[in-house]
């Protein structure tokens, strides 16, 4: 199936500690390839915000190291976390949309964030816009929206600048079933064009239907990787 | 990159407009009490320069059995004392005639004298106040010199009050621009804190910590900007009608010496416009920085 195993994501032997002596992630292992669609499920509490969290380097593991294609996260300045976050796309279980700013602007902003011209964004918003299904909504500001509306924001946001991996935590967290589907419908969409998806949830009924790979922790350890997996 | 940063901040600042609104009206308010107290040290100031020229010359009698040739080289040595910027000589006469115009309805008791009591003089208009003590001392070497009148404790005093008010002043600027930077730092960290959120999804998708800081920057010189030149505005009628005031209804003396509009305008409007922009501009920089780390 795969025609070249590159690395996206690797985690090698990593712990995390919080103080008071909570462990969130107990010396894992993960490795993830270019082009995958990845769930990592488990209860609250048992690692999946904190695995998020150490992708986008807002917190560094207390031991080991993780990679992200070549970039060893650990010998990343913290001048440059700006340049791995703009390497993927971030989505967010309270969607976290600018709310000062139209759904346009939102998009906008993460072209404009890399220098993008101004003639380049007029030409790729309303496109990715379109293809969220959202082009009659581009002047409306996020409260004016529904919670799949704005989710589907967030994901335009997310891949505006083509990245090759898209991390979504809990994406489907706050929407009722019927528009969870119309995210992971989007989500596969995008996989299928090359994106690298992880997704951390604990909706059983969509880690069931779609039968990708499971991660699944508990207590911070990697119980089950699984190809084609169920919850 | 500019260009979204200056587009950014003018929306941005729409947007917030109550936040705008309280930022200005506490630049503004600053400002004014600035302003006002900066305008009466002005007029102080003005005023004290004003009385010390006018005492700020020596007169220097002359011995009355002096020819002319000694009266002359005498008023050479005075020239060329250092601090002195010009002399003029006065007649006897001249003198007697001067009481007589400036004290026109007496000038009949004058008229029963027999002899002119008045001294030849030469008045000495000095380059500054300062050079006063040091000219009066070195009058003192010079032959035929009877006497050497000079307001000395007046201008003296005038000096320490000028100082004095100068010095208050500049304590009590301080001060208020201390208050002042204390409100709009507190106003603009209210704004930023409103906007936390903001910011730290900014860092999420990536913007690097300039990127985010430039519109708050901006912004924040622009409130100041507007406040100082609302503050300005507002100074400028006050003063204007003070002024008005003062020179048709109050006192003359003092009225003489008051800093007219534009004079006035001008000063205020520079200092509001350094110190609001200057306070606008490091107040964003400040509060921003600890919500920068996400």
């Amino acid at each position: 199936m795969y025609e070249r195993l590159e690395n996206m994501i690797k985690f090698d032997n990593v712990t995390k500690n919080y103080s008071g002596g909570i462990v969130a992630l107990d010396n894992i292992n993960i490795h993830i390839q270019k082009g995958e669609f990845v769930f990592i499920v488990g209860q609250s509490g048992a690692g999946k915000s904190t695995f998020v969290k150490m992708l986008l380097k807002e917190e560094p593991p207390t031991k080991g190291e993780i990679f992200i294609e070549d970039t060893k996260l650990s010998d990343l300045h913290s001048r440059r976390v700006p340049q791995l976050r703009r390497k993927m796309g971030v989505v967010f279980q309270d969607f976290r949309l600018l709310s000062k700013k139209t759904v346009y602007e939102n998009v906008a902003y993460s072209m404009e964030i890399i220098g993008a011209k101004p003639k380049e964004v007029r030409k790729r918003v309303p496109l990715i816009l379109s293809m969220v299904g959202l082009s009659n909504r581009a002047k409306l500001y996020p409260d004016q929206l529904s919670g799949g509306e704005q989710q589907r924001v967030s994901i335009a946001r997310a891949m505006i600048n083509n990245p090759t991996l898209l991390v979504a935590d809990e994406p489907t967290g706050n929407l009722d079933p019927e528009t969870s589907w119309e995210i992971m419908r989007l989500l596969k969409q995008f996989n299928r064009n090359g994106t690298t998806i992880v997704m951390a949830t604990h909706d059983q009924n969509i880690v069931d239907a779609m039968e990708m790979r499971v991660i699944e922790l508990v207590n911070g350890k990697v119980v089950r990787d699984q190809a084609k997996g169920v919850y | 990159m500019k260009y979204y940063s200056i587009n950014e901040t003018l929306k941005s600042l729409f947007r917030n407009r109550m936040m705008s609104l309280a930022s200005i009206s506490s630049v503004v308010a600053s400002l004014l009490v600035l302003g006002i107290i900066m305008s009466v040290i002005l007029n102080i100031n003005s005023f004290s320069e004003g009385i010390k020229h006018q005492f700020d010359s020596i007169d220097v009698y002359i011995q009355e059995d002096l020819t002319k040739n000694e009266i002359l080289t005498l008023g050479e040595s005075i020239q060329n004392i250092n601090g002195v910027h010009s002399i003029i000589f006065e007649t006897k006469d001249q003198a007697l005639e001067n009481l007589k115009i400036d004290f026109e309805e007496y000038s009949y008791l004058l008229e029963g004298l027999e002899y002119n009591p008045f001294p030849n003089t030469y008045i000495i208009n000095l380059d500054d106040v300062i050079y006063a003590d040091s000219i009066v001392n070195q009058l003192k070497n010079l032959q035929g010199i009877e006497e050497v009148k000079y307001y000395k404790d007046l201008v003296n005093r005038i000096i320490d009050l000028t100082s004095y008010v100068r010095n208050i002043g500049l304590v009590l600027t301080l001060f208020l621009a201390g208050i002042a930077t204390f409100i709009i730092n507190n106003t603009i960290k209210l704004t930023i804190n409103a906007r936390r959120r903001e910011i730290s999804i900014m860092k999420y998708v990536g913007a690097t910590s300039w990127y985010i800081r430039w519109p708050f920057i901006l912004e924040g010189t622009i409130l100041g900007l507007i406040g100082a030149l609302i503050s300005t505005g507002i100074i400028y009628l006050i003063y204007s009608y003070s002024f008005q005031l003062f020179t048709s209804q109050f006192y003359v003396v003092f009225a003489a010496y008051m800093l007219n509009v534009k004079t006035i305008a001008k000063e205020i409007l520079a200092l509001n416009l350094i110190i609001g922009t200057g306070i606008g501009a490091l107040g964003s920089l400040v509060s921003i920085r600890k919500y920068l780390n996400v």
